[in-house]
């Protein structure tokens, strides 16, 4: 019944230097900020001056990657889009809301409102292609763009779809972030990783092709795992496809309390495996789990674990299948599992 | 007027986000909807709001903002007759 | 029962015609709307909008459901929380885990409700900050799944206003793709000062009570609500030996990709949506009895939505909107327009579209203006967003 989901594209605006860059084992850049905004790509060459006028951040990244993932993928017109973004369009809901409070309701610019609702860039993204098929947008924290990839896979399964346009999309914003980083600053252990932003796109087919970057295995979610659950959990999820060793584990590592839950994967299931952070390099954002994904793509293909990101540092032969596993302060789990399409 | 004018096109490039423009590109009577500057009807709104809120006109008709913001010389002129500020 | 049917099982709501099932049924067929000022909103709008405002206060929605008065509960989730318990029910639910079971909520306003109170307050202390903790949409998904103790699969799907429509679509493909074999699908919006704001800015409000599909309408109410539907598997119907108030028989979504706001003049989204819809029920268009429409009395939708009906069906079917009962309840208007659609097929009646005098001179269609008694065996519900997010529901009588 479950068709073969292949990953056959994928593109990334990050804050590293990600987009359209082949060499970017080689220029990670670790930081000590507690934010780092995108290192986003001159628009004017991807965007037409008339549309760009309007779009806020946010749809600037997630047009560039949507198209960037169409084009590598040779795709024109996608049978479907899916967006997942935990907080939606910051930029744009805050400008509406602090003109709402500083002007007393009045003289608000329309274009802020209309910009703010939480599916503009799959909307923004299906204007540009006049694309009219199914379009969806999740909206639930830390599994936002694990959600858009179930949905895809789903629809692949019912024989609706072959090339969907999947993506995660995050935005900064200006003062939610910094209340954000007061309230982190606050705990005891909270988030150590600098909070960021970024857009990565997919296209998630049917169809086998000779660029094909891996096999979308297996992705599930869970709201809630309580610790003494979580290896009983992975393990479950390993056995429905007869996977008994990993070659690579990416983590959500993000210097909090709840950092827990992959110790508890390190020190016992994994111990032996080789084991990946990356919120250390993309920062921390409700979709920063499609940066993990794009980085595991991007460790098959090279077949190579950058120091930067590499934990435990151990001796590797090949990496061929690949888990991440993320989850959000004990709530918003997720596990994907890719695998190489050679 | 033509002060008026001038100040009108800097406007519309600032609130509009027309930053690809100059105020030479924009004609006083060249159509701004549709053909010419293309704008639509979300631009609309936004002038409607920038006549309340920097001359205190207040449009409500949409059948006569037509009219008004059909191009910068006929918004001008409206301006004139009606603003309170 | 045909293999291409998800079975509805219990349904719960909350509106401002009523706090329950039934009373949302009784002010339907007594034609009492619910639209008035807003009491609980301090806007200088106050005395120029009506809105269906839910006149419980915060405090009045934690005493009914006997939460706890010092956890800091958007308005969102106490209302969404109100209608899924009942919803669980009335669904005859005694233990949630003893079947593999989700919930996908729906919601545009989500935490902003909060948000908005304390995004510009001064106090500088870490524990002040806590409003962005909930800020994001699927924080009152969270707590509803936590009052009922779902813990795997919960989602939260924010498409505007077609939102909860496609919360509800997507469970009934999750049931028939047997990942789930129950799911707890709906929406819930709540009146808040950025929406009031955002639509008055974009001129679409009235000041009076709303008029769908009249020539004379001048846009519409914004309503507060959320309602929730319990979708089971085949296997639970027979095992448990349920009820089944009716089916999704049909469901599909398109966009516009036409404007951010605006919907095409021949309604091309709303087109292709309902034609897939009618499609996936495997039924004849001829079949569809009565459609709940979108409905929001703006001059675009109005006129883009009747377009599309024109261009679909020979015979236009009995039509009406139900928001001058309730306002446009945004994200949550998927699901509350669901209930009404299933108790209409389940009672037989066609709720009458409120206000409307003339018809429009484009149109020449005319809503049902009365309680109207009709077999109905399926109706059309649709529901269509900002971003051209178009979405068509078929609810089809368990016979």
């Amino acid at each position: 019944m479950n068709k073969i989901c292949y990953i056959n594209s994928a593109s990334s605006i990050s804050s590293q230097n990600t987009f359209k860059n082949k060499n970017f084992f080689k220029e990670i850049v670790v930081s000590n900020e507690r934010t780092t905004p995108a290192l986003e790509p001159n628009y004017s060459e991807i965007i037409s001056k008339i549309s760009i006028r309007r779009m806020s951040k946010i749809t600037k990244m997630g047009i560039a990657t949507a198209q960037s993932a169409l084009k590598k993928a040779n795709i024109i017109m996608p049978d479907a889009i899916i967006t997942g973004t935990g907080m939606g369009c910051l930029e744009n809901s805050e400008k509406f809301l602090k003109s709402i409070i500083e002007n007393k309701e009045e003289f608000l610019s329309p274009t802020a409102f209309i910009q703010s609702t939480h599916n503009t860039v799959g909307a923004q993204i299906a204007l540009n292609l006049k694309c009219n098929n199914y379009n969806m947008t999740f909206v639930h924290g830390s599994i936002s763009f694990e959600l858009a990839l179930i949905d895809s896979q789903l629809l692949i399964s019912e024989n609706q779809a072959n090339n969907i346009l999947v993506g995660g999309i995050d935005e900064l914003g200006k003062k939610i972030v910094d209340d954000t980083l007061k309230l982190e600053n606050h705990y005891k252990n909270g988030i150590k990783a600098p909070l960021s932003e970024g857009s990565h796109f997919f296209i998630i087919s049917s169809i086998k092709t000779s660029n094909s970057l891996a096999i979308l295995k297996g992705i599930e979610i869970y709201h809630k795992i309580f610790e003494n659950e979580i290896l009983n959990k992975i393990n479950l999820f390993l056995k429905k496809f007869n996977i008994s060793e990993i070659d690579v584990i990416i983590l959500g590592f993000n210097g909090d309390i709840w950092d827990k839950y992959y110790k508890i994967l390190t020190d016992n299931l994994f111990k032996n495996t080789p084991q990946v952070q990356y919120k250390n390099i993309s920062g921390e954002f409700s979709t920063s789990s499609s940066f993990g994904l794009w980085l595991g793509l991007e460790l098959i293909k090279k077949q190579n674990i950058p120091k930067e990101v590499y934990l435990n540092n151990i001796k590797y032969n090949k990496i061929n299948t690949v888990l991440l596993v993320n989850q959000f302060k004990g709530t918003q789990f997720s596990f994907i599992l890719i695998e190489s399409a050679l | 007027m033509k002060e008026l004018k001038e100040e009108l096109k800097n406007k519309i490039i600032k609130e509009l986000n027309l930053g690809h423009l100059s105020v030479q590109d924009i004609s006083d009577n060249d159509p701004l909807f549709k053909e010419g500057l293309g704008l639509d009807s979300i631009d609309a709104l936004e002038l409607i709001v920038m006549l309340d809120k920097d001359y205190g006109i207040k449009l409500n008709d949409p059948i006569e903002a037509k009219k008004v913001f059909e191009s910068i010389e006929n918004l001008a002129s409206y301006i004139n007759k009606n603003r309170l500020r | 029962m045909r293999k291409n049917f998800v079975s509805i099982t219990g349904m719960g709501i909350i509106s401002s015609i009523g706090n329950n099932l039934e009373e949302n049924f009784s002010a339907l067929i007594n034609k009492k709307a619910g639209l008035s000022q807003t009491s609980h909103i301090n806007t200088i709008h106050k005395n120029k909008i009506k809105v269906g405002e839910i006149k419980y206060t915060n405090n009045e929605l934690i005493d009914l459901l006997g939460f706890d008065k010092s956890e800091n509960y958007s308005r969102t989730e106490l209302l969404g929380s109100i209608a899924a318990i009942e919803a669980i029910k009335n669904s005859g639910i005694k233990s949630i885990n003893k079947y593999k079971t989700g919930l996908i909520s729906a919601t545009s306003v989500g935490g902003m409700v909060n948000t908005e109170k304390y995004y510009m307050s001064n106090n500088s202390g870490g524990k002040s900050k806590n409003y962005v903790k909930s800020h994001h949409a699927g924080k009152s998904t969270e707590r509803i799944a936590d009052s009922l103790n779902i813990t795997d699969y919960i989602s939260t799907i924010s498409t505007a206003c077609s939102s909860a429509a496609n919360a509800i679509m997507l469970g009934a493909r999750l049931i028939k793709s047997k990942k789930l074999d129950r799911v707890i699908v709906g929406g819930t919006d709540s009146l808040a000062k950025f929406t009031i704001n955002g639509f008055n800015t974009l001129m679409l409000l009235s000041e009076k009570e709303c008029m769908p599909f009249d020539a004379n309408r001048t846009g519409l109410n914004l309503g507060e609500g959320s309602a929730f539907i319990v979708l089971e598997s085949e296997e639970i119907i027979n095992k448990e030996k349920k009820r089944v108030l009716a089916n999704i028989s049909g469901y599909a979504n398109a966009n516009d990709a036409f404007h951010q706001t605006g919907s095409s003049d021949k309604g091309d989204g709303a087109y292709l949506a309902i034609k897939k819809a009618i499609k996936i029920a495997d039924i004849k268009k001829d079949d569809i009895d009565y459609i709940n429409m979108h409905g929001t009395a703006t001059t675009n939708n109005d006129l883009s939505e009747g377009e599309a009906i024109k261009r679909i069906f020979n015979s236009i079917p009995p039509f009406s909107s139900t928001k001058p009962y309730t306002g446009h309840t945004l994200a949550a208007a998927g699901a509350i327009e669901a209930v009404f659609s299933i108790l209409a097929l389940n009672n037989n009646i066609i709720f009458p579209n409120l206000n409307f005098k003339n018809k429009m001179p484009e149109l020449n269609l005319s809503p049902v203006t009365e309680i109207t008694y009709k077999n109905l065996k399926n109706v059309l519900s649709n529901s269509f967003g900002f971003g051209g997010n178009c979405t068509a529901l078929i609810f089809s009588k368990n016979e």
